[in-house]
């Protein structure tokens, strides 16, 4: 049985190493798990002589002392393993890919820093990142505590509002698309506050930063233009962002490249028409408590405003 | 068996000569009765009565009906916490499922851990310790009987609370944990988190409470004889249990006032932009929330001990060794709480140390299981089922003990922390470490409580369910977690792949759930209709044996002296008694601190209705307390009214006045 | 003598009954009453029902009509007493950004919220009526702009400013610097609530 973010199928250095370390817990605790229920059943079911209540026998005693004795070592030899591991997992490298992801209920904002101001962008619950080079991320949040956690690269890190943004480094060494979720519960949508890291061969990634940097497309079509005029005189400007329109709303999600993501409502919907549609006219009911509020459209409106959405790629 | 009830009843109502109740139950003669036992018995019965009339449920002062009272409580609410742990298991069945909305999931998980952490495991363990241990220590009452009826009804108050609050769709929805900012009033508007501010204080005012009563009496109300060497095992483990809940607790009440405060009044305890700090609620929380674990098993640990003896036939392996480890084990408790916080980023040389500790607490706990295994290799099994439900809770718990360890790795945790892992953890730890041995013991003394023994078949078929049911819930959640299941999730999509597994672990509750229901059945038809039990049906070698089942008002007719661990296996023909007690006050003996020498004599309160008064008064405060601060400012001054009647002394005896 | 053996456990129920008994209608109206104030306080209704979420707007600028004289329909606002219904109002106060002109209802750029002087009413569909259509000297509207059960949201949010909604479901302290006073422990304004209806 494989899940779609499992610590089990690491892609990175880091998520490799706790995989190891969990190898030699697990075969560990395996081994003394068995050891003890096998003195225990051998205790139940021996052939015993006469017993005298109070007998004092030096071989149990000295039985005693010696799985004492095992224990202790057991421990100091996994309490060396696992200090070696975590002095593996927080080597800073110097030249590493910085990205800041801060968590909002129940989203994920995810910004590329540059050194040029022209150069950063900002896109939502979807984060690229480069084949075989290492990411900082640098983490906060702007209400509650939530905890972010990329099983297959490496373990999760807490982010707490009010606290220097917390940062850690992890890589993938595989390209492929991986799975990521809020660890620490933070409301009424807990459960559907996922994202996805993306790992591309370095070009290919090139390509994509360079895509993203650029304001959203014109609507091409008379249905686009259309939907984008719906879009504008609706609620939607008030919280989203599309750069290169008017439309610079701060609250919600970025919207500028919404058409090439893979999912919408923070992964809870492959991003399709038909969840777009339902997302639009009944956020609430497909994703209850969200702060994305149910929106009232009038005839007519619904196609176009999808349709737009979906060009701006 | 009618016959049998009626005799037995008969014995308990009325005045029976003991003599003749030994005789018909066909059990061994006790070692400390003597000739004109009778006479005594007809005086003590008399001058130990309980309250009578209308009012009585409010006056009780005895430790044996309070303590019922208490497990009776407790077992109330840890069945409403398992029906909604059924409830969080049949909507996670299935993958987008819709039984329960997010809002109700959250509120359900709240009320689970709240339920079970704060209304069932700690109250069920000091339930057992306020029957039990006067028993233990052949004493004729618990310390300080007026405050443990108090406890009894803040402890009632505070459960009553919590469910009126949830049937009102107000149950606290922030977790068991309750982090803020999630808690703060921006975040948990209404009155949800106040409700567990409050529920919080009621419940450990009462733990508090009960814990002194404990330690007093355990240090000076020893029978003769019983040096600190001698005190039964289960008696040390709740020595050092309430010694931890007197340090524990108040880490959370301090935390509770907190938050209480900065909903209520506007403080800003835990806004950082204010200068708080949301980490200060997680480590005073976790202060309290790491050792509370131990507290909830550490008692485990003494019931293990003494059915290990009663059913291998023979003295507990290593006493030092288990002594010493119980001390080190509440010791350490309180050195490894940050591992709850590996992930908010704490540097890792600090981090380091908590790794270690935790890591050490292992060897405390692995020396006792080793002692247990070297008993059982010595001694000679008697297959009964509470002896089978210390063999599951060996399985269980040295499974839940090895994945603590994993837990305490900072690496491993990282990817582990806050996802289901750490939930089959914690129930192997706390189901396997703590209720299995609650439910053995309970099997165990149920004939000194009641009277009357339980049906072995369905102690057998109980076992058996519990623990098939209980691995197959809990054991798949170890790999849900590793595939990235997180923990307090409503709901999950299909394409995660945890659906199979979690149809499994609902199966599961549902057979663990079956076992528990055929346990309380057999106990409640048994409590009617069990056959008769004698004073010591099981051969136990301790104290709470060496009187009638149930015990008479006043426990012992003769206080007994002890001379070894297992005072009824060693004990000559007539063992030598204590004799000098008034039998017209409700006397009892104090002993000194450790070495159990006769001290001095001391009057026992009797039956009042102040303690409920208290209760009240507390409880207007803290209810009212959720609304506005003015519920303190007039419900003090009431509280002291109650309490000053409560202490006013009444006519004392003159000095050199012979008791009559 | 089976009766000495419950004697901690049981209630003495005749005598507990025989009170119910007399007291029953009493408790089951208080019941009634606990259970309809504490589940209005504390429901969480994100789906309206399609009919509230598109109330129709009975709120007019003018008494005057055409046609026979009709009395003005009075609408209660459906979150007047829904604490989460508040807090979100307070979130969506900033998010819409009213904070630029009213910060943080002390007035700014616009009117103060927090004080007992309304120049277009403070009922509850008259500040409805202001928000959705604007008002002379500034005050935008935002018809079409913010779904009405979102406006009501608000509307309470502004109604606690002046404590006007019951102090067990007005707002807390939040989680930024302190600028005034939480809305628990604003004062409840006189003036105003002769002019409100009663909440």
């Amino acid at each position: 049985m494989r899940g779609i973010q499992s610590a089990l199928e690491p892609a990175g250095p880091q998520a490799e190493q706790i995989a190891r370390l969990w190898d030699v817990f697990l075969i560990t605790a395996a081994v003394v798990w068995l050891l003890v229920m096998l003195f225990t059943i051998a205790a139940l079911l021996r052939r015993r002589p006469e017993i005298v209540p109070n007998a004092a026998s030096p071989r149990v005693r000295n039985a005693v002392i010696a799985a004492t004795g095992l224990t202790v070592l057991t421990l100091f030899a996994l309490l060396t393993a696992s200090i070696f591991t975590t002095r593996g997992i927080a080597s800073v490298p110097d030249r590493a890919i910085q990205i800041a992801v801060t968590a909002k209920q129940w989203w994920w904002q995810i910004d590329y820093d540059d050194r040029d101001k022209s150069k950063r962008f900002t896109t939502a619950n979807e984060i690229v990142i480069p084949v075989g080079h290492p990411v900082t991320v640098h983490l906060r949040s702007s209400d509650v505590i939530h905890s972010f956690w990329v099983p297959s690269l490496h373990g999760k890190r807490d982010m707490i509002p009010g606290k220097p943004p917390s940062t850690f480094t992890f890589q993938a060494d595989k390209p492929g698309v991986y799975r990521g979720q809020c660890a620490e519960f933070c409301g009424y949508q807990h459960a559907n506050m996922s994202f996805w890291v993306t790992a591309l061969p370095f070009p290919e990634y090139a390509k994509w930063v360079e895509a993203n940097r650029q304001p959203s497309r014109i609507p091409s079509t008379h249905t686009q233009r259309k939907g984008q005029e719906v879009f504008m005189n609706s609620p939607c400007p008030l919280c989203h962002t599309i750069q290169g329109t008017p439309a610079n709303g701060k609250t919600g999600p970025d919207l500028t490249h919404f058409g090439s993501r893979r999912s919408i409502a923070a992964g809870t919907f492959p991003n399709r028409r038909g969840f777009l549609g339902g997302w639009i006219l009944d956020a609430q009911h497909l994703k209850p408590g969200s702060q994305m509020p149910s929106m009232t459209l009038e005839q007519g409106e619904l196609e176009p405003l999808i349709s737009y959405l979906e060009s701006l790629k | 068996m009618s016959e049998g009830v009626s005799e037995h009843g008969a014995h308990v109502a009325s005045a029976k000569p003991l003599e003749e109740h030994f005789k018909k139950e066909g059990t061994k003669h006790s070692p400390y009765s003597l000739p004109g036992d009778e006479i005594l018995h007809e005086q003590l019965e008399k001058t130990w009565s309980p309250a009578k009339g209308p009012f009585r449920f409010f006056m009780q002062v005895d430790h044996k009906i309070l303590g019922k009272r208490f497990v009776v409580t407790a077992f109330i609410w840890f069945g409403l916490g398992g029906i909604l742990a059924a409830l969080m298991r049949m909507q996670l069945s299935r993958p987008d499922n819709t039984f329960l909305s997010a809002d109700q999931y959250n509120q359900i998980f709240t009320m689970h851990g709240v339920t079970m952490m704060f209304l069932f495991a700690v109250p069920i363990m000091e339930a057992i310790a306020v029957y039990m241990v006067p028993l233990l220590l052949g004493s004729r009452a618990l310390a300080f009987p007026r405050l443990t009826a108090y406890s009894y009804f803040m402890f009632l108050f505070g459960g009553i609370l919590l469910y009126t609050a949830f049937f009102l769709n107000t149950g606290p929805d922030t977790g068991w944990f309750t982090y803020p900012p999630l808690a703060n009033p921006e975040f948990a508007p209404g009155k949800r988190v106040d409700v567990w501010a409050q529920l919080v204080n009621f419940t450990e005012i009462s733990a508090i409470a009960v814990a002194i009563e404990l330690i007093v009496t355990i240090l000076k109300q020893r029978a003769p004889g019983m040096s600190v060497n001698r005190l039964p095992l289960y008696v040390w483990s709740m020595l050092i249990t309430s010694f931890m809940i007197v340090f524990a607790m108040p880490a959370v009440m301090t935390s509770s006032f907190y938050l209480a405060s900065d909903r209520l009044v506007g403080t800003h305890f835990f806004n950082p932009a204010e200068g708080g700090d949301p980490l200060l609620w997680q480590h005073l929380f976790w202060f309290f929330g790491h050792p509370e674990v131990y507290i909830i098993f550490l008692p485990a640990l003494g019931m293990v001990s003494h059915i290990v003896t009663t059913f291998t036939r023979r003295q507990v392996f290593g006493y030092t060794a288990m002594v010493l480890s119980q001390v080190a084990t509440g010791f350490i408790g309180f050195g490894l709480w940050v591992h709850h916080m590996f992930a908010t980023g704490i540097p890792a040389l600090g981090s380091s140390y908590f790794t270690a500790a935790s890591m050490l607490i292992a060897i405390p706990s692995g020396i006792q299981i080793f002692c247990w295994i070297a008993t059982i290799w010595m001694g000679r099994p008697v297959w009964k089922p509470p002896f089978l439900f210390v063999l599951g809770f060996i399985a269980i718990f040295v499974l839940g003990g090895l994945t603590g360890v994993m837990l305490a790795s900072i690496p491993l945790d990282l990817q582990v922390h806050d996802t289901m892992f750490v939930v089959a953890h914690l129930h192997y730890v706390l189901i396997g470490g703590a209720v299995f041995p609650l439910f053995g013991v309970l099997y165990y003394w149920f004939p000194k409580i009641t009277g009357r023994m339980q049906n072995d078949t369905a102690g057998y078929v109980s076992f058996a369910l519990m623990f098939i049911g209980f691995n197959l819930t809990f054991f798949p959640m170890h790999k849900l977690g590793l595939i990235g299941m997180t923990r307090r999730i409503y709901t999950y999509h299909p394409e995660t792949g945890w659906g199979p597994l979690n149809a499994l672990s609902s199966i599961g509750a549902l057979v663990l759930g079956l076992g528990v229901i055929v346990y309380v059945l057999n106990g409640l038809i048994s409590w009617k209709k069990g056959a008769v039990a004698g004073s010591n049906p099981f051969d136990g070698p301790t104290l709470e044996w060496a009187t009638s089942s149930p015990p008479p008002e006043y426990n012992f007719v003769n206080i007994p002296t002890v001379s070894g661990h297992e005072p009824l296996w060693h004990a000559p023909e007539h063992a030598p008694v204590v004799t000098g007690l008034s039998t017209t006050e409700k006397e009892i003996l104090i002993t000194r601190t450790f070495d159990a020498e006769p001290d001095h004599r001391y009057t026992m309160p009797t039956p009042t209705p102040w303690p409920f008064l208290a209760a009240v008064a507390t409880a207007v405060m803290f209810v009212g307390g959720l609304f506005t601060v003015w519920a303190f400012v007039i419900g003090l001054p009431i509280a002291g009214i109650i309490v000053t009647c409560w202490f006013w002394p009444t006519t004392p005896r003159k000095e050199g006045e012979a008791p009559a | 003598m089976t009766r000495k053996r419950r004697a901690g456990f049981s209630l003495p129920l005749p005598w507990v009954g025989g009170l119910a008994g007399r007291l029953k209608p009493a408790l089951r109206l208080a019941l009634v009453a606990l259970l309809l104030l504490a589940c209005e306080r504390e429901e969480r209704r994100f789906r309206e029902m399609p009919s509230a979420a598109g109330r129709r707007n009975t709120e007019r600028l003018t008494t005057l009509v055409p046609g026979p004289y009709t009395a003005d329909v009075k609408v209660d606002n459906p979150y007047g007493y829904n604490a989460f219904a508040i807090s979100e109002g307070k979130r969506l106060f900033t998010w819409y950004n009213c904070q630029g002109c009213h910060a943080n209802g002390g007035g700014g750029m616009g009117p103060p919220l927090m004080d007992d002087r309304w120049r277009y009413g403070s009922d509850p569909e008259q500040i409805f009526a202001t928000i959705v259509e604007g008002r002379p000297n500034g005050m935008p509207s935002f018809r079409g702009k913010i779904p009405e059960y979102q406006v009501w949201q608000l509307v309470a949010y502004v109604h606690s400013l002046s404590g006007n909604v019951p102090k067990d479901a007005a707002g807390g302290r939040q989680d930024n610097m302190q600028v005034r006073k939480q809305e628990q422990a604003l004062p409840d304004l006189k003036l105003e609530r002769e002019a409100a209806p009663a909440q």
